[in-house]
């Protein structure tokens, strides 16, 4: 196999390791607080603790610096001047992320976008909002309802994470079966490059000249540019909206009734699965009058006119029973339909309730695999010593099991490290991915040398040096470099492809 | 990659790829060539893709296909109706039988685009072959994924500038139950404030388009909420014989209003633009936001037009030499350079026919 390099020099994009550079925080810090107010500098090491990590808090690093400007104005200026000084600069929203993709540079700058958090404009004739991207995902939706409009994509972590931490990991979130994520509905960003010159990428129109680098910078990871505004896409409130709950008693007949729904020709607004262990734990936390005699349970939503939704929830129910659903409850009122969704919302916090800690997985499969895969992590829970209970957003075949451990028990971590590491690898050979919607961060990179090879990963390094060419934008994320695949040492699996790929098979 | 087993029409396309790049001399792709109009002039060899044919993967509960560039886009429509299922971005096949790496090379959408969405809000992964022969494999077969940066969507509409596409993986949805087509006679501003006023509204519109003082509205769906909005809205019920030719004609421009003489140009502007400062004759798609105006208009004018309204303009076929697209701004620009310059250093691909001198 030929291997490019797309001429790329790797090591420059990847200083995350290279060593801290406290002697350098005074004159930096200097110089910026020379461009900003006082208190948009912090650089004492008890004001940069909160910064330490993301959602995902078992990767932590300390920055060299924060910094938090109010205008465009002022982060194009801190931009030019870590671009001189040639300091790394990673980009903050929430904080939610799940991935450590907003896990600081230790001799760089984390750059907290937390005070653009204005919605500078709803535009309800034509659909739109124009927001900062340190708005909170919820309030979007919230301020639209006035003119029967939301913004679709919702996160599990909506009421807290931000529109641009959404835009930098490509979010998804329960109902982006029917209304896709969050690519399908940003019409245009504007952001601005590491040499601090602003750029504008698509827009309210809906064509524009050129590559489409809107579609590029979507889940790029704040690896290509710091989005200073964001057009979002507002739809239309459905008039109503239910949810049909089903039971089964193994879980691979639950795997097939989703399959059989899309099969059917219905989308469901959200198609959810739960196993026995998730329901178990999230229950006695919510209330959600959830089956525990149940092996899973799949939560389907139903949304659109009246007329619409009761055709379609009549017709989910059809194919629910020809596939062996032991029980059957349709939502009756809006505050029953929450309450079904409730225990699926709530199942990270229901985790950390019974368990220390909880590891997340992202993979996406293929639907019809789930069943394979529940009894492949089953397997693994033997072969691992530790519990997984599983929530799957199963319509879009995006697995979210939750591996169980305690990180002050010895040897726990690295064990559920490589349960993880197991889970994404089988993805990969089932013809899926190793993320769905948390993005690879800094913890999926090993991950990436089994998905892509050393040239497809030499093309994602030619577009990051196409944005980035100082390679200063959250080094050291999201891309393996190919001395850290090498020492992974994993064989790259090419996307589920099997022996004979020349022949037709459908 | 196993050479060995490699088909032998991609071995072909690869080492016409690497002769190219070694001898410097550029390349023009092309599928079945129904598109043969569209973007800036460009010279090259012909690297015809259509060899490199076949639907690869298909199974309907995925709502995914995978099919090699040179699939006749008849082949692949055909295969997903015997499921109920289509491309829901309508691609237009102006008249002939483009292929599927040629639909999604050039990422034209037709008139569903209002509602379902734009050919690359579908592409879930590509195959790329490289100046250097290499296949480089993007996306997937799967709706959510985020591994790695989005470059099967970076493809779609490149017009092959950065490579050849080789294989598509796209995501197909079921046909709507019922469709239905209401005509209106109105005049332009006011067709352009109701399809913007519905457009807020939970009503199943697939479709919209106005010309000549007529408007057109297709609704797509269950039965009953077909049969709720259709009351709602008013209007004439169209024939469904009548109502397929109308939308096929718009989705491959054989409406009379795409061929008279002269330039074409198409303005891509926000939906609720107010009506264009033009005699041009006019029509108008997509709820508003995409609107061909037919004449032999001043370019620089018709620039003007757009983009005060907050678009762009392409000259799309007719009328004088001249750049198609609009030119890109400075900054955004240099990254189409480095871009380029990076997938392909010795500029073999398609030079030029995306943008001018690229």
């Amino acid at each position: 196999m030929s291997v490019s390099d797309f001429d790329v020099d790797e090591s420059r994009f990847s200083v995350v390791d290279a060593a801290p550079a406290p002697e350098r925080r005074p004159a930096v810090a200097a110089a910026l607080r020379a461009l900003l107010p006082a208190d948009c500098v912090l650089s004492r090491d008890e004001e940069l603790r909160p910064y330490e990590c993301d959602g995902l808090s078992v990767f932590r690093q300390q920055p060299m610096l924060v910094v938090l400007p109010r205008t465009e104005a002022e982060l194009r200026a801190v931009l030019r001047e870590c671009n001189r000084l040639q300091v790394p600069v990673v980009a903050r929203g929430a904080g939610t992320g799940l991935s450590g993709g907003a896990m600081p540079h230790a001799a760089g700058v984390l750059l907290s976008l937390a005070r653009f958090n204005r919605i500078l404009d709803i535009d309800p004739l034509a659909r739109t909002a124009r927001v900062q991207p340190g708005v909170r995902n919820l309030a979007v939706s919230e301020a639209a309802a006035a003119y029967g409009l939301y913004y679709a994509p919702d996160p599990s972590s909506q009421i807290a994470c931000s529109i641009g931490g959404n835009v930098a990991e490509n979010s998804g979130g329960v109902h982006c079966l029917k209304y896709g994520l969050t690519l399908h509905n940003v019409l245009g960003l504007r952001g601005c490059t590491i040499d601090g010159e602003a750029i504008e990428l698509g827009g309210g129109a809906l064509d524009a000249p050129g590559l489409d680098l809107l579609a590029l910078s979507i889940g790029s990871e704040g690896l290509l540019l710091i989005v200073t505004e964001v057009l979002l896409k507002l739809v239309p409130k459905p008039a109503l909206a239910q949810v049909v709950m089903a039971s089964f008693d193994d879980v691979g007949n639950a795997g097939e009734a989703v399959a059989a729904i899309i099969a059917a020709g219905i989308i469901p607004s959200g198609l959810e699965m739960m196993d026995r262990k998730a329901t178990v734990a999230v229950e006695p936390f919510v209330k959600a009058g959830y089956d525990l005699n149940a092996a899973a349970i799949l939560l389907a939503e139903s949304d659109g006119t009246p007329e619409e939704v009761a055709e379609e929830v009549a017709a989910i129910e059809r194919v629910l029973q020809a596939h062996g659903a032991t029980a059957i409850a349709v939502s009756a009122s809006e505050a029953e339909r929450l309450r079904f969704w409730s225990g699926r919302k709530n199942a990270f916090p229901a985790a950390g309730r019974i368990s220390p800690d909880y590891y997340c997985m992202d993979g996406t499969i293929p639907r019809n695999r789930l069943g394979h895969m529940l009894k492949a992590i089953e397997q693994m829970e033997q072969k691992y010593g530790l519990g997984c209970m599983n929530v799957f957003h199963a319509g879009d075949g995006n697995l979210h099991p939750l591996i169980l451990f305690d990180a002050n028990t010895a040897g726990e971590w690295e064990r559920a490290d490589r349960f993880g590491a197991d889970i994404l690898e089988l993805c990969v050979q089932l013809g899926g991915t190793i993320t769905g919607e948390h993005g690879v961060g800094v913890e999926k990179l090993n991950s990436m040398c089994v998905q892509f090879s050393a040239a497809e990963r030499a093309a994602f390094f030619a577009v990051k040096r196409a944005f980035d060419p100082p390679g200063l934008l959250n080094p050291g994320k999201a891309i393996p470099t190919l001395a850290r695949c090498a020492e992974y040492g994993r064989m790259h699996v090419r996307h589920g492809q099997l022996p004979h790929p020349e022949l037709p098979r459908f | 990659m196993h050479v060995a087993r490699m088909d032998a029409a991609l071995q072909e396309l690869r080492h016409r790829v690497m002769d190219a790049d070694a001898a410097g001399t550029p390349l023009r792709l092309r599928g079945a060539g129904t598109k043969d109009f569209y973007g800036e002039h460009c010279e090259g060899a012909l690297l015809d893709m259509r060899a490199y044919h076949g639907v690869v993967d298909y199974e309907p509960s995925e709502l995914v296909i995978t099919a090699r560039c040179g699939t006749p886009l008849s082949q692949v429509e055909r295969l997903l109706a015997q499921h109920q299922q289509f491309l829901a971005f309508e691609p237009p096949a102006f008249g002939g039988d483009p292929t599927i790496g040629g639909v999604i090379a050039a990422g034209l959408s037709g008139p569903r685009r209002f509602q379902a969405g734009a050919a690359r809000d579908f592409v879930l992964g590509a195959v790329l072959l490289n100046a250097r022969g290499e296949l480089l494999h993007f996306g997937g077969k799967v709706i959510k994924n985020v591994a790695g940066f989005d470059l099967a969507r970076l493809l779609c509409g490149s017009l092959g500038i950065l490579g050849a596409i080789t294989e598509v993986s796209i995501k197909v949805l079921p046909l709507p139950r019922t469709e239905q087509t209401l005509g209106l006679e109105i005049a332009a501003p006011e067709a352009l404030s109701l399809f913007n006023r519905w457009g807020g509204q939970p009503l199943p519109i697939s479709a919209t388009a106005w010309n000549a003082g007529q408007a057109w509205v297709r609704l797509s769906g269950a039965p009953s909420a077909v049969r709720a909005a259709r009351t709602r809205l008013g209007g004439e019920v169209l024939d469904d014989t009548g109502a397929v030719a109308l939308w096929r004609s718009l989705r491959d421009q054989t409406h009379p209003f795409f061929r008279q003489p002269g330039a074409l140009w198409r303005l891509s502007v926000p939906s609720s633009a107010a009506p264009l400062a033009t005699s041009a004759s006019q029509l108008i798609e997509w709820g508003g936001a995409l609107r061909w105006c037919a004449g032999d208009m001043p370019a620089d004018a018709t620039r003007d037009l757009a983009r005060s309204a907050g678009g762009s303009a392409l000259h799309w076929r007719g009328g004088a030499n001249g750049s198609r697209f609009d030119t890109l701004a400075p900054a955004v620009l240099e990254i189409h350079r480095r871009l380029k310059s990076r997938f392909d250093p010795r500029g073999i691909f398609n030079p030029g026919r995306l943008v001018a001198g690229l």
